[in-house]
């Protein structure tokens, strides 16, 4: 591990997203967008919209930061970059955390400008602090990002990359409790959300907002925390060092 | 630097298989140091796999590869080999001394050493140019560049002359027997015979195994043959 190398990917990263304007656009620009949206199609159910919006806030960055880096780490791959730093002095946590560190400000600057727009333009209401709805999504965007990091190592081309966003992401939507609340769904299906990561990123957005700020939100982000840890050490397993 | 004492790299039974197919059946050979050897042999004779495993990225199934006297692939020999594969392997979306910039840092190299490269390759112009952008050729110049940055005691060079045109070949070439009279060690893979009698010594590769470990002159003196190419094919075909 070393502070130096680690730095360097997260500087790294950040110039090759910064020469990809359009990308940097779409990510920040459309959140926002997608957001005015959804206030639109409400908009007779001002309710549904307070209800929904901040913690759409907290979702967004987790599924961008999901297919960017997905995609990333398919190139590093792909273009002989990743296996030139396995064979150079570099731990492979140097290279995870040089990437969680570069998405982490991107993911910082998407929510802080959707929250700008959602709780200023849009008029969202939230009885909770805004600051840490922002925290929160910015904890899915590494969230998001540790699991891309790790699911890539499947993919083989971007095409299927791309469709591990349908397959891992969404299901995890549709079954944190944003659609249903969590209690009246199927059995089962609440069974299964249970050990689902996005289930308590939701959760303790959804607490955020109701401003019921006590022990099960900081169970909440324990989780999502050790979420990451996990798939980030999963990851780590998927570089390797040698290749047949 | 004398290529007297423990040789730089040695080789002993490796055995790869590669997508199912034997692509090393288990061959051994010695590199010295100082020198520049050249791997030569038609595409597909294993080239790229024996160097793979030199450099400590392949998988292998059998046998032994030791580099500087510790077996391919330690972390302590990271700093010491520099590795460039066939295609270039640099960002596309950094210009030529972000990526420089990049990998120094995690080589921990002197930021002068970009500059040097640079000079080294010839891409003064082109330094600020993003890779992508750059001819296929120039793209090889800017991944031979970051191989050099860490001013590796071995650099393990999978095709680097492949289509450039002649002048920078010889310019590289030049580069490569600076480097080896600097003392580092060099081992070159080509498949264009035209090229090994640039080399201090050379490895003859064809179908996985072995045809000739020799030098150019003893290589034409052994096969009566009157240029490299001929005696490769008078190799081949009597093997």
């Amino acid at each position: 591990m070393s502070t130096r190398a680690t730095l360097a990917t997260a500087v790294r990263v950040l110039r090759q997203l910064r020469r990809d304007r359009r990308t940097i656009a779409l990510v920040l620009g459309v959140p926002p967008v997608l957001l005015a949206l959804f206030k639109y199609v409400f908009e007779g159910q001002a309710q549904t919209f307070d209800r929904v919006g901040p913690a759409l806030v907290g979702i967004f960055p987790f599924v961008s930061m999901f297919v960017v880096t997905s995609i990333a780490m398919l190139r590093e791959r792909t273009t002989g970059t990743l296996e030139r730093l396995m064979s150079m002095p570099l731990a492979k946590l140097d290279l995870l955390l040089g990437y969680g560190i570069a998405f982490a400000l991107v993911a910082a600057l998407q929510a802080g400008l959707t929250s700008a727009v959602a709780f200023g333009a849009l008029g969202l209401d939230t009885t909770g602090p805004i600051w840490l709805v922002i925290v929160l999504a910015v904890g899915n965007a590494v969230l998001g990002m540790s699991l891309g990091l790790f699911l890539s190592a499947f993919a083989r081309t971007e095409f299927q990359a791309v469709q591990f966003m349908p397959a891992f992401v969404l299901p995890q939507v549709f079954l944190a409790g944003l659609l249903v609340p969590r209690d009246r769904m199927a059995r089962p299906l609440e069974i299964v959300s249970d050990f689902l990561p996005l289930t308590y990123a939701y959760d303790a957005l959804a607490r955020a907002t109701t401003d019921d700020i006590g022990r099960r939100l900081a169970l909440d982000a324990f989780v999502v925390g050790a979420c990451i840890a996990v798939a980030l050490v999963l990851g780590a397993t998927t570089l390797r060092r040698r290749t047949p | 630097m004398s290529t007297s004492g423990e040789p730089a790299i040695e080789v002993k039974g490796l055995r790869i298989r590669r997508g199912g197919k034997l692509v090393l059946p288990g061959i051994s050979l010695r590199v010295g140091r100082g020198r520049v050897t050249g791997l030569l042999g038609p595409s597909g004779s294993g080239k790229t796999t024996l160097m793979r495993a030199i450099v400590g990225v392949q998988i292998i199934q059998n046998g032994e590869v030791a580099v500087l006297g510790r077996p391919a692939g330690s972390p302590e020999l990271r700093r010491r080999v520099g590795y460039v594969t066939q295609a270039p392997s640099v960002y596309g979306d950094l210009t030529v001394r972000e990526n420089l910039r990049y990998f120094a840092r995690i080589l921990a190299a002197a930021p002068e050493r970009i500059d040097e490269v640079i000079g080294t390759v010839g891409l003064r112009e082109q330094a600020d140019q993003v890779v992508g952008t750059l001819s296929g050729g120039e793209g090889s110049r800017a991944s031979l560049a970051t191989a050099l940055l860490g001013e590796p005691e071995i650099l393990v060079l999978d095709e680097p002359t492949v289509g450039l045109d002649p002048v920078l070949r010889r310019d590289l070439w030049n580069t490569f027997h600076e480097l080896a009279a600097g003392g580092a060690t060099l081992l070159v893979s080509s498949h264009v015979m035209d090229e090994a009698k640039r080399c201090d010594e050379l490895v003859l590769l064809r179908e996985g195994r072995i045809v000739a470990m020799t030098s150019p002159e003893e290589l034409l003196r052994q096969t009566g043959a009157s240029d490299l190419e001929e005696a490769f094919l008078a190799l081949v075909e009597v093997a």
